[in-house]
């Protein structure tokens, strides 16, 4: 074992103490009638046993069983706020909703400790302190605009805002309105060149896959790039975001500017992913940001087997904020298991895609 | 490992994503294919008008000398595949492997693709009405003292294509030589025939950078929709009802191509029971020209019980053996879906299915990697039933009992009708039935095809768009 090998399974030995720590920091709190939410105080009166008294460490979440998200789905949306919290402004934000009610969690400051964090994953030269961004993808009652705007604050710059309403989308894609579809794009583009033409000094941009590739043909088209208008840090992220997509983007794109992927959604925090260009052959290894979330990768057939290093499994969040707690969460997407690393001392899940067992019904890529 | 990259007007480009195309019946891997992502399609895209250029830089009829040099390649030469190369032989064994089409169908689709090229000149000829192809290139030409126009709709085709019938790729044979740009998307399980014919193409001279080739799923292939101003697409009828009034997309979808037998000739039928035979169970059933209804005012029941006689005992066989007729589901839950989709259709009154007896252990044949159905006839009282509107991707045929006035009316969509009747009224409301496709009156396999007519719309419509056109001298 090499030096840094063994410095890192040290680490490992370390983050994993820690985390117990905070898992039973957590659930004392969570489960505590002074400070926890109605929702899981309402659950422990029914559950027959205490979990602060019996979980001592992150193992003992498994007797939470899986937390079903379809219990986010529909109010009173103040079940969720725990008591500790009851005075303070409260944010909800939605998930999904094409059809029906839409998933909702509530927030405090979770999206901004959340984007703290993912800040000091950033690369000051390619997203320079100080600079203003330009946020263009889904806001509306989604976490992603709040949390793009801090983000640019907390790094001391200014947030230009233009939105996109996945769910319409979606309407278009199933409807067949191709034109429609092609329509929209262009006017949200439309509105991304005429931010960025207007002089505002955007030197950073959060997006998604599509619109980026819509932003740099457009640019190209008008005999520009996203070079040329001074972007010189993207940050992006989803299922879409493949080592194929990286490359693509990067080789055909983005002519140089930096650009960093991350794997996150409502239920949890952003994870992050060390850089990786051709000499890691665009792979992509999301790392959650524990202990505040931590990713597993479980055996689809027995999701209390975590499966081995390099093997594909269902991804599983736990959600550990005092804001909000989401045991042993069985995501929609599936990945391989990655060994933690120098910067990252824990697990992580490369290769992240939708979970084959569900994928057909999922609409993805949508914006 | 084969590995088929995706050409990007015609450069080969090997993706970080491959799909494995495996042995429908071994499950063994036969090839790895790059998988395109969508935005690669729209970056391509914005160079197409430069297909149709290296295209016009080569006159139209050096262009048709290549395609038919490129049939005589497709059939028989050894041709570039991965690192190595692709005998006739294993394109026919590895498209076997993949599609479960059984290896003596697949020579034959090759035969008619073969065909196809080589006729290429009469085809054209046909399509074009004559025209010089001169006109096509230029843009304008004076013909018999008249000046004619025609200005291209797009500079390629974009197509998605199936894996279901090698056939179907005739269609797009002609493009190339009308100097319009190829835009591929083949179907996951048959990348075999695009990329074969390509390399075909190319080996005839054909400029590759009027070809580009993108193996991907679903969203590559709305990529292609969505960047083409012209295309092309195979699918089931939910494709055809997504993109029906879309002057933009042409789709090819089911065919529910009928017989049927008229008043004056349903006495006769046994004479045509070769034919009824042949229309439904050649192929295995597989294309949109496969006759999936036979209409009559009488006898359908000993019609029905005659053709159940000669397709029902039918049982799948090795894709080797020269005597196979049914292809392989290779997708799984097809089949069984299939099945389960016939035992309700025949389970309303008026219904029979006539083969049942001679399927013992069941119409569907469950195997490890793959199914099977066996050749399915069923007779229908009347047209009421839901039964009469199925078409699947196998033998299966209704045969339904229908006066002969109220027919047309009846059928439904029909790409190809073979009318077996002399009875002059009867042929003229056949010829003006718009829900008829490809008319046949007479004695004629519906899987028959004349290559010189179109088929489901002129292409040369779809690709060029007649207009005044003045020039001061």
């Amino acid at each position: 074992m090499s030096m840094q090998a063994a410095a890192t399974e040290s680490r490992a030995g370390t983050e994993r103490e820690a985390l117990d720590a905070w898992v039973r920091e957590v659930v004392d709190w969570h489960f505590d009638p002074a400070t926890g939410c109605p929702f899981w105080l309402d659950w422990a009166s029914r559950a027959g046993w205490d979990p602060r008294t019996e979980v001592r460490g992150f193992e003992d979440l498994v007797k939470f069983g899986h937390f079903e998200d379809e219990q986010l789905r529909g109010g009173p949306v103040r079940r969720w706020v725990p008591r500790a919290y009851a005075d303070k402004p409260i944010y909800v934000f939605e998930t999904g909703g094409t059809t029906g009610v839409p998933k909702s969690r509530v927030a405090i400051d979770d999206f901004r400790t959340d984007y703290e964090l993912f800040s000091a994953t950033l690369p000051d030269e390619c997203f320079p302190r100080g600079s203003n961004w330009l946020m263009l993808g889904p806001s509306g009652p989604r976490r992603l605009r709040l949390a793009v705007e801090h983000l640019a604050q907390y790094r001391g710059g200014i947030c230009f805002c233009v939105d996109l309403d996945p769910r319409w989308v979606i309407k278009l894609i199933k409807k067949g309105w191709m034109d429609h579809l092609k329509a929209y794009q262009a006017h949200v583009i439309d509105q991304a060149i005429t931010v960025l033409s207007a002089g505002h000094e955007i030197k950073c941009l959060f997006s998604t896959p599509k619109l980026i590739e819509a932003l740099a043909n457009r640019l190209e088209a008008d005999g520009s790039s996203i070079k040329d208008t001074g972007i010189t840090g993207i940050f992006a992220g989803g299922t879409e975001f493949t080592p194929q997509w990286n490359r693509f983007a990067n080789e055909e794109l983005l002519d140089g500017v930096y650009m960093t992927p991350t794997y996150g959604n409502t239920l949890m925090g952003l994870a992050a992913s060390p850089p990786s260009g051709p000499d890691e052959g665009y792979k992509i290894t999301y790392y959650a940001p524990q202990p505040r979330a931590v990713l597993q990768v479980v055996d689809p057939d027995d999701a209390d087997r975590v499966v081995d290093y390099g093997d594909t499994g269902r991804v599983m969040l736990t959600t550990l904020t005092k804001e909000f707690f989401v045991p042993r969460f069985l995501e929609r997407d599936e990945g391989e298991r990655e060994p933690p690393c120098e910067q990252y001392p824990w697990d992580g899940v490369s290769g992240v895609r939708p979970f084959s067992g569900i994928a057909a019904s999922t609409t993805v890529g949508v914006y | 490992m084969i590995h088929f990259p995706i050409l990007r007007w015609g450069k080969p480009y090997k993706s970080l994503e491959v799909d494995k195309v495996v042995h429908f019946a071994t499950g063994e891997p036969v090839a790895e294919v790059s998988q395109a992502n969508p935005g690669l399609v729209a970056r391509d895209m914005r160079k197409a008008s430069r297909a149709r250029e290296v295209l016009r830089e080569v006159p139209a009829t050096e262009l048709v000398g290549m395609v038919k040099k490129a049939a005589e390649l497709f059939s028989t030469a050894e041709l570039p595949l991965g690192e190595g190369s692709q005998s006739p032989d294993d394109f026919v064994r590895q498209q076997s492997a993949t599609t479960g089409l059984p290896e003596h169908m697949c020579r034959m689709n090759m035969e008619k693709l073969r065909y196809v090229l080589d006729h290429i000149d009469e085809i054209l000829l046909s399509l074009t009405r004559g025209l010089d192809p001169g006109i096509l290139t230029r843009g304008y030409g004076e013909e018999g003292g008249v000046m004619r126009s025609y200005q291209a709709t797009t500079p390629v085709l974009g197509m998605v294509l199936p894996s279901n019938s090698p056939g179907v790729h005739s269609l797009w044979l002609p493009i190339v030589p009308l100097q319009i740009g190829l835009v591929l998307k083949p179907g996951p399980q048959e990348p075999w025939t695009p990329w074969r014919m390509t390399q075909a193409f190319f080996e005839a001279g054909i400029p590759r950078e009027a070809v580009a080739l993108y193996p991907g799923l679903g969203e590559v292939g709305a990529a292609v929709l969505n960047n083409t101003p012209r295309s092309l697409i195979f699918g089931g009828t939910a494709t055809v009802e997504q993109y029906a009034g879309n002057p933009n997309v042409q789709v090819h979808g089911p065919g529910f191509s009928k017989i049927l037998l008229g008043d004056d000739e349903v006495d006769n039928w046994e004479s045509h029971l070769d034919l009824m035979v042949d229309s439904v169970l050649i192929n295995s059933g597989r294309g949109c020209i496969n006759c999936s209804g036979i209409w009559a005012s009488r006898h359908t029941r000993e019609i029905a019980e005659a053709i159940a006689e000669r397709i029902g005992p039918i049982a799948p066989l090795p894709p080797e053996d020269p005597n196979a007729s049914l292809a392989a589901f290779t997708v799984p839950g097809q089949a069984a879906a299939i099945s389960g989709d016939i035992d309700n259709a025949v389970a309303e009154a008026g219904v029979t299915e006539v083969t049942a007896r001679f399927h013992d252990g069941g119409r569907h044949e469950a195997r490890e990697r793959c199914d099977y159905l066996r050749p399915t006839v069923v007779h229908c009282e009347s047209p009421a039933p839901a039964a009469v509107k199925k078409e699947y991707m196998f033998p299966f045929v209704t045969v339904v009992e229908c006066p002969q006035d109220r027919m047309l009316a009846s059928i439904g969509p029909t790409l190809v009708a073979t009318a077996i009747t002399s009875d002059a009224a009867f042929q003229r409301a056949l010829l003006d039935a718009r829900n008829v496709d490809r008319l046949n009156i007479g004695p004629i396999p519906t899987i028959r095809l004349n290559w010189l007519q179109p088929h489901e719309g002129n292409i040369v419509d779809f690709l060029f768009r007649p207009r005044a056109f003045q020039m001061a001298s």
